[in-house]
This record gives C-alpha cells, sequence and structure tokens, in this order.
C-alpha cells in the first residue's frame, strides 16, 4: 500500500507540473498520439472493411492476415521500423496502426455481416443503389460493431503507446521507463495509473459512443418507444408463435 | 440444474481466491524487491545488468565456478545499476561483474579521478561491509561521450570541451538514466558551458537503434560503452575525457563473504584473463553474429585453458 500512496502523491506533486516532463503535457502528448493513430488506422481499415463486408469478397484473406497482424509483437515491430526509418515518432506510429488495424477491420465487417440479409434485400428490392445501401443501410446499422472495433483498438493502443518512449521523447511511456531504470517505483507506478486512468477514460467515451450510434428501430430495450406492430391487424405468418414453442 | 449451480459456484470461487492471491501479491510492499535468499548457502548467486556484454562476463564467471565444482543460480539482466545496487548490497546476490569507476561513482558520488589502480583501491573501502572486490581484469568497459565520424570533424572535436565548438543544437540521446547519472548533459553544461537542445530517450542501452540515430543526425551525441563493436568500423568516435569525468571502468567481479577461496581463484585466473580485446571480440560476437552468452562463454573458457 505504501507504494501505491507513493505513486498517489508523485502524482499530486506540484514539481511534476511543470517543465518539459509535466504530467499534463505528457497526457496530452499520450492522447494526441493515440488518437492520430487511431484515426489513421482507421482510414485504413474502415474502407477496406465495409469492402469485404459490403462485397464478401476477400474475406479469407482479410481474417488470416488481420491475425497475423495480431500476432506481431509491438516492440520487435518497432525496433525493426526504428532500424529502417531512424528514431523519433514514426517507427512508434507504424508499429501502433498495425497494432490497431485488425479490430477496426474486424468491427468494420462484421457490423456489416451481422445485418440480416433481408435488410439488405429489401433496401435493394425498393430501388436503392449499391451505394445507397451501403450509406443507408449497412453502414448505420453495422455502427455499432464498428465502433466497438474501434473502442477495442483504443484500449490497446493508448496502452501499447507508452512504447514510443522508447525511442522519441513523449507521452506516459516516458514515465515507465524512466522510474523503470532509476528504480524509481512512485514514478513508474504514478505513469502506469495515468495510463490506466486514460485507458479508462476512453473505454467510457466510447461505451457512451456506441450507446448512441445505435439506430433507434433496432434497440431492443426501448422497444416501448419503438412501434412494434402495425396498428392494423395483420396475419401473423411465419412467426416463431406459430412454429410452436422454442 | 444442481450441478450446474455448483459449477457456478465452483468458478466464482476460484475468481474469488485468485483475487485475494493477486490482492495479497500487492498489499507486501514493494512488488519488485527481491527476497535476499539465505536458504541453499552452498549455492552461489551470480548476477548481471541489462547489457549484453555484461550478460557475457557473468556467464564466463558462471560457467568458470560450474567447472570448479561449484552451484551457480543465474540472476541475469536484472536491469541497470540504480535497480540492482541495493540487492548486492543487502547481500541477495553473490558474485557480480561490475565496473570499477562508475561503481565507485554510484557509491561515492564525489569520488575523485584517478588511474585504475586509485579507482580500485578507493572503490575496495568505498564497498559496503560483506562485500569485496576479486582482481581487476585489464578489459575496461567504459562510459563515453560518443559522436558521429562526420560531426567530430565538422566541429573540429576531439575532447569533451571541444563540443562549445559546436554551433547548432546539440541533442543527447541514450538510456533514460543517463539525464540521472554523474556525468550527464547537466555536468557537461555547469563544467564546460555546453548548451544541449533537449534529450531523446532511445532504451536500448547504446545498441544498434542508438548507433542509427548518431549516425542519422537525429541525436548529436550519445554514451556508448567503449568496448562497444559499434567503434570498430570508425563511423562513431568517443570523444577524450581529460578531466576524467568518466572514471577508468576495469572489469571487476563484485562478491560477497560466501566466494570461498577456491571461487575467488577461479574468477580472478578469469580476470587475468580478460583482456580488453578479448572483451570486444567477446561483443562483437554477440552483436554482429548474434550468438548467446551461453556459446560465446563456452568458447572462450575453452580457448583459453580456464
Amino acid at each position: 500500500m505504501n507504494l501505491f500512496a507513493q505513486a498517489v502523491q508523485w502524482i499530486l506533486d506540484p514539481l511534476n507540473y511543470v517543465g518539459v516532463n509535466a504530467i499534463p503535457l505528457r497526457v496530452f502528448e499520450h492522447l494526441a498520439f493515440t488518437l492520430v493513430t487511431l484515426v489513421i488506422a482507421s482510414a485504413i481499415a474502415i474502407p477496406i472493411g465495409f469492402f469485404i463486408g459490403h462485397t464478401g469478397r476477400g474475406r479469407g484473406l482479410a481474417v488470416s492476415v488481420a491475425g497475423a497482424f495480431r500476432a506481431i509483437p509491438t516492440l520487435g515491430l518497432l525496433t525493426l521500423v526504428a532500424l529502417w526509418i531512424g528514431i523519433g515518432l514514426g517507427a512508434p506510429f507504424v508499429a501502433l496502426t498495425i497494432l490497431a488495424i485488425p479490430p477496426i477491420l474486424a468491427g468494420a465487417y462484421t457490423g456489416f455481416e451481422a445485418i440480416d440479409r433481408r435488410t439488405v434485400d429489401a433496401a435493394r428490392a425498393v430501388g436503392m443503389s449499391e451505394g445507397q445501401i451501403v450509406r443507408g443501410v449497412e453502414v448505420p446499422l453495422g455502427l455499432p460493431l464498428l465502433i466497438g472495433g474501434i473502442r477495442s483498438a483504443a484500449l490497446q493502443v493508448v496502452a501499447t503507446a507508452t512504447l514510443a518512449a522508447y525511442i522519441a521523447d513523449i507521452g506516459l511511456g516516458r514515465y515507465l521507463f524512466t522510474g523503470l531504470k532509476t528504480r524509481d517505483h512512485a514514478e513508474m507506478l504514478g505513469g502506469s495509473i495515468l495510463v490506466i486512468l486514460l485507458a479508462l477514460a476512453l473505454e467510457g467515451i466510447f461505451a457512451t459512443i456506441q450507446r448512441f450510434v445505435v439506430p433507434r428501430g433496432v434497440i431492443s430495450s426501448r422497444s416501448k418507444v419503438v412501434r412494434v406492430r402495425s396498428s392494423r391487424a395483420r396475419p401473423m405468418v411465419n412467426s416463431a408463435v406459430e412454429k410452436g414453442t422454442q | 440444474m444442481f450441478t450446474a449451480n455448483r459449477g457456478r459456484l465452483a468458478l466464482f470461487g476460484a475468481v474469488a481466491v485468485g483475487a485475494v492471491v493477486a490482492l495479497a501479491g500487492c498489499a507486501t510492499g514493494d512488488p519488485l524487491a527481491t527476497g535476499s535468499g539465505d536458504s541453499a548457502s552452498e549455492t552461489l548467486i551470480v548476477g548481471s545488468q541489462d547489457y549484453y556484454s555484461n550478460e557475457i562476463i557473468a556467464e564466463i564467471y558462471s560457467q568458470a565456478l560450474e567447472d570448479g565444482g561449484y552451484t551457480v543460480d543465474r540472476q541475469f539482466r536484472i536491469g541497470q545499476r540504480e535497480v540492482y545496487l541495493p540487492d548486492i548490497e543487502a547481500g541477495g546476490i553473490d558474485v557480480f561483474p561490475e565496473y570499477t569507476g562508475s561503481l565507485l561513482q554510484a557509491l561515492e558520488p564525489d569520488a575523485a579521478a584517478g588511474t585504475a589502480d586509485d579507482v580500485y583501491t578507493a572503490l575496495e573501502s568505498a564497498l559496503p561491509d560483506g562485500l569485496s572486490l576479486l582482481d581487476r581484469a585489464d578489459a575496461s568497459d567504459q562510459n563515453s561521450w560518443t559522436v558521429s565520424k562526420a560531426f567530430a570533424e565538422q566541429y573540429g572535436l576531439t575532447d569533451i570541451a571541444s563540443l562549445a565548438n559546436v554551433t547548432e543544437p546539440i541533442t543527447v540521446g541514450g538510456n533514460s538514466e543517463l539525464e540521472e547519472r554523474p556525468y550527464n548533459p547537466e555536468a557537461l553544461t555547469a563544467k564546460y558551458g555546453i548548451e544541449f537542445a533537449g534529450f531523446t530517450p532511445i532504451e536500448d542501452g547504446g545498441g544498434p537503434l542508438t548507433v542509427k540515430a548518431l549516425l542519422d543526425g537525429d541525436i548529436q551525441i550519445t554514451n556508448i560503452y567503449t568496448a562497444s563493436p559499434a567503434f570498430a568500423d570508425g563511423s562513431i568516435v568517443a570523444l577524450d575525457d581529460p578531466d576524467n569525468l568518466f572514471l577508468p571502468d576495469n572489469v571487476v567481479p563484485v562478491v560477497s563473504d560466501k566466494v570461498d577461496d577456491g571461487a575467488a581463484d577461479i574468477l580472478n585466473a578469469v580476470s587475468a584473463a580478460l583482456t580488453e580485446d578479448v572483451l570486444v571480440t567477446l561483443n562483437a560476437r554477440s552483436s554482429n553474429d548474434q550468438e548467446s552468452a551461453d556459446k560465446i562463454a563456452t568458447d572462450w573458457l575453452a580457448e583459453a585453458n580456464l
């Protein structure tokens, strides 16, 4: 417990709020780096995921490539890229983008795949073009799963972004490395706590977004609000009730 | 129904026990402290820094001791000096390959500069009770302020003080602990009036990333150990240190009372054979040929008839 008290003390120490190593600055760097990585990873993964989800083509390839990406050790990749392009932000950026792509890609195409085919066919039947189907039907319905994918990527990236400090003067990882190498465990734990808080905050934000992007028509828990059946009585065909109990 | 409930209960139980165990682990103060083992007094604990060259020396010590009939417990790659020194002082490690000057500076920050023998003598008296030095090796692996050859030629750099001639911003790179050491950039500013533009962490201990950063010009100056094979091709140069900012750093085994005369003789024989050239060759086999410390140590011991 003593160590935790020291870590909290370290976080609250006014000395850690000034200069180049100030906590707010490091938190900002960490967050900015995480968000930029997520935006770039999304820009790569979402269009590919939508294409796979809409056409159903290339799914096997995407699954295996994304799976292989997940297996890459980030520190190893970081070192490899840094030996190629040099130290600085480039290498951690590449390594973290590769870390973030698989969950976002999976979120994008599973979001499309989870949509009832009859809904898509209905949209096609009423004369919507393929573009309209993607924009008006598949994207909104697939959004909760996509946001879920981004949420999972955000969690991984915000935690792993500490590695950026291995070769660049950026982010909360600086506290971890300095604390580790100079045996300043309060600093190390304090830095870790800040990373955890940041991760929890991002989780909260994405969980909220995920709730709000669910289209009104498909929220089962709010079925009271949505009209569940037509005001005119109609014979029920092929419904579960007629099929018998399950 | 009953089984299902019991299964669930068992699951809850397992989770609860796991959580309690995990929390109990947290509660016992410093989670990184190693218990100083006093059991198995016949086993010698050999430690090493988180530095490949130091690990090779520790492996040589270990194998030589094992050949002499001792049982060895290897605790390698513990960390840097800040991390393991308390363990050594507490007697948790019996044999540790150290570097005379750096260890002296860690124990006595104001230690005076001097020759290799002066430093050795000063270190002997600075060591806490229960620890002693065996013979030092001829090999040394010193810290150095190192720049690229191109940078040195551009500004006619020869020694550390001449860095004051540099007109462009100087960025320092290296492990995080470099900022805290007695020869840190602040010390250079205080002593020679050299201004630095900033510090870039490169946490590979003067390894390939650091050398690349130096050659790319991402950093202008760094700390690379002088026995590093990176110096072999002449693309980087260590600046002279006439004021002995870095003390002579000869390899020396720091040992506890558990090391008896027989073991001491074995380690002294190793130190006697460990010359500067040998150390550079051993390091090159690790960093250029990617051989394991284990194999390098075995080969060298056979070669040196130890």
